[in-house]
């Protein structure tokens, strides 16, 4: 009997077998944030519950925190937003959870800091209620994205009920060319096979392009999952992934490391192992994307066009025309002649220290376009210390940056301040939905380093292109 | 124990919203969110396409739960994909505030799936030529062309058009909580003793994870 991954995640976990395709799994971590983790520490207090283990309970601020720098402790970007941060931290005090607060330095972004701090690592189950907590499965955690009663019941139990998804393999042989990242990857996945391609499937990500990826790069490909629909995103734990974990804070203690590290190098799915579909990519065919839509399915090379309403299929047509109009983009429109008016680079996509250096790379001895405004906030504390300690906060000023304290900022909208309505937006994040950034704003997304060239050149332009005509 | 209401047999009016991939963004914009609660909710509800201008809270009329003939509409007819996005429980919050109880769409988004049987309201995906056939029928007089679902037999009716009856799937333990209106975690509380046995033996086999 052979087993992928998932399997032996699932075996490992498994309190009980319901019979009916679920089963009760245990929970070892929840991550909760101000804005749906709150209410779930609430419902648990009124409920007159406690968390069954609080030393394995993290509460993190993140979602609404203002990101304007030396910004105050229950400062948030939207109105209102104060009550979630003080909230959730009187609660999570009472209920004696781990919390990371808005002035910690550990703070950031949850599904950036959870590996940071090693609270997620191979083998883990990790929940959040957060739809991006496939980021995780990136190290080979178990991590599923619920909605906040889920959270509250795990606290209160131990375990959650799933019901046990299909499988599905995603294999990218060759290599990624150069300039072609782990995002780009991801938005070909989805603009390929749809922003439903993985429903209701754990799809795990192998092959020789992704045994190639650094752990930043394996936690945005995961990230973006949840815009495929997945269940959620594995990738078999290789050394890369012991050598990142070994040492960090909550990493296991140097006294089970011969176990641990025994016990990481088998979460891999064997040989032979069956999935219920798959799917082959050959990484020399991946080029740098950008959406062009209102849902991450609608992408195109940067050097594209728009596509022509009837080149699509049938059922997906009224969805892109409607898209087209609130995007103000026509068919067969070139891409590279759409006029940008901001720029955000940061959240649990692309909010890492790897993502801002190949945006500083694109940025360095360069300026944003004039009138264009250009923020950039660090995806965490750790993430900013360490940019700041290379002088790549210098880089991103100079270019005409602004340069933001670490949280969500202006991956979406939460009332509060924003693109203006009707702004062209390049962004680095994960959801380019109608209003996602705003009434009324449109977001691109893309890379960092496509980000950062669109920002230089006021349209929106890969980096190559934009390195070429600078050189030129 | 039970302190959700229970789901058994419901009829209301449907209301069509046909677009695919309608996120929880759009159902309850983030803005909406405006404290630390489940409840409050229900008037954010589509916020974006509900109100002219969502400050004022002035009705667009051409959204489709303000017209008239889809006056207390219960049912909700979609597209592929629906709730998909941000994990927000918020959305179901606020279509249960408002008064859904039944979503019938071609697909969900899984997380937005899960959080629909933990608050009383019935997730029933459905093939687009059904759904499109149940659009027909509810359009033609929306008041009067009611859907039935019963949740026991697992069958959705049209109230006046015989030749429409769609049987559904709902996975066993959905429709238990929904049924009796349980709440989960006092159902899972009692297998305590089960978690527990796990607990201790896996403290054993993995104990880094429980220092």
């Amino acid at each position: 009997m052979t087993a992928t991954l998932f399997d032996k995640l699932w075996a490992i976990h498994a309190v009980a077998d319901d019979g009916d395709g679920a089963g009760l799994i245990a929970v070892d971590r929840v991550m909760l944030h101000e804005r749906t983790g709150g209410v779930a520490l609430r419902a648990l207090a009124e409920a007159g519950r406690a968390p069954l283990a609080p030393g394995r309970v993290f509460a993190v601020m993140d979602h609404i925190v203002s990101f304007r720098s030396g910004r105050g402790r229950d400062e948030a970007r939207s109105p209102g937003g104060a009550n979630f941060i003080t909230e959730t931290r009187a609660m999570a005090t009472d209920a004696g959870v781990n919390l990371v607060d808005t002035d910690d330095a550990r703070q950031g972004i949850v599904h950036v800091i959870a590996p940071e701090l090693a609270v997620a690592y191979p083998g883990v189950s990790i929940i959040c209620p957060d739809s991006h907590t496939c980021s995780l499965g990136a190290l080979g955690a178990l991590a599923i994205g619920v909605g906040s009663s889920v959270a509250e019941h795990a606290m209160a139990t131990g375990v959650m009920r799933v019901e046990r998804p299909e499988q599905m393999r995603i294999r990218v042989d060759g290599a990624l060319d150069s300039g072609v990242t782990a995002k780009d990857l991801a938005l070909h996945i989805i603009s390929a096979y749809g922003a439903d391609g993985a429903r209701r499937r754990v799809v795990e990500y192998a092959g020789g392009a992704i045994d190639a990826l650094s752990i930043e790069e394996r936690l945005t490909l995961c990230n973006l999952a949840v815009e495929f629909a997945a269940f959620t995103a594995l990738i078999a734990p290789d050394e890369k992934v012991i050598d990142y974990i070994k040492g960090r804070p909550f990493a296991p203690a140097p006294s089970h490391w011969d176990d641990v590290e025994k016990g990481w190098r088998a979460l891999r799915s064997d040989d032979d192992a069956e999935y219920d579909s798959e799917i082959l990519i050959n990484a020399a065919s991946v080029k740098p994307m950008i959406s062009w839509g209102t849902s991450p399915e609608q992408c195109t090379g940067v050097n594209g066009v728009v596509p022509a309403v009837e080149s699509l299929p049938s059922h997906k047509r009224e969805q892109a025309a409607k898209a087209m109009t609130y995007m103000d983009v026509s068919p067969n429109e070139r891409i590279g002649d759409l006029c940008v008016d901001g720029v955000f680079i940061g959240s649990c996509t692309n909010g890492r220290l790897s993502d801002l250096r190949a945006a500083a790379e694109v940025l360095r001895g360069r300026k944003v376009a004039p009138g264009l405004r250009a923020v950039c906030v660090p995806g965490s504390k750790a993430v900013r210390r360490a940019a700041e300690a290379e002088g790549i906060d210098a880089v991103f000023m100079a270019a005409g940056f602004e340069w933001g304290e670490p949280g969500c900022a202006m991956c979406f909208y939460a009332g509060g301040e924003t693109f203006p309505p009707g702004s062209r937006v390049v962004s680095s994040t994960n959801r380019n939905f109608e209003g996602r950034q705003g009434p009324g704003v449109r977001t691109h997304l893309a890379s960092p380093a496509t980000v950062a060239a669109s920002a230089v050149k006021g349209k929106i332009a890969g980096a190559f292109a934009q390195l070429e005509d600078a050189a030129t | 124990m039970t302190d959700r209401r229970p789901f058994t047999r419901h009829v209301g009016v449907a209301a069509p919203m046909l677009a695919d991939n309608i996120d929880t963004d759009q159902i309850i914009p983030s803005r909406e969110m405006k404290s630390v609660s489940r409840d409050g909710l229900g008037e954010g509800l589509f916020a974006g396409q509900r109100y002219i201008d969502a400050h004022s809270r002035s009705p667009d009329p051409a959204f489709v739960l303000n017209k008239p003939e889809y006056k207390n509409a219960s049912i909700l007819l979609s597209g592929a994909n629906f709730g998909c996005g941000s994990s927000r429980e918020h959305a179901v919050w606020a279509l249960a505030e408002f008064g859904v109880r039944c979503i019938v769409a071609e697909s969900f988004g899984e997380i937005f799936h899960g959080n629909c049987g933990q608050n009383g309201v019935l997730p029933i995906a459905l093939s687009k030529d059904k759904i499109a056939a149940l659009t027909a029928y509810v359009e033609s007089a929306p008041q009067q062309n009611t859907l039935c679902i019963d949740l026991e037999k697992q069958t959705l009716t049209a109230s006046t058009e015989s030749a429409i009856e769609y049987p559904f799937d709902v996975n066993p333990y959905q429709k238990r909580l929904l049924l009796d209106g349980l709440d989960p975690i006092g159902l899972t509380l009692t297998r305590r003793e089960e978690i527990a046995a796990f607990l201790d033996k896996d403290a054993a086999w993995r104990p880094w994870i429980y220092e």
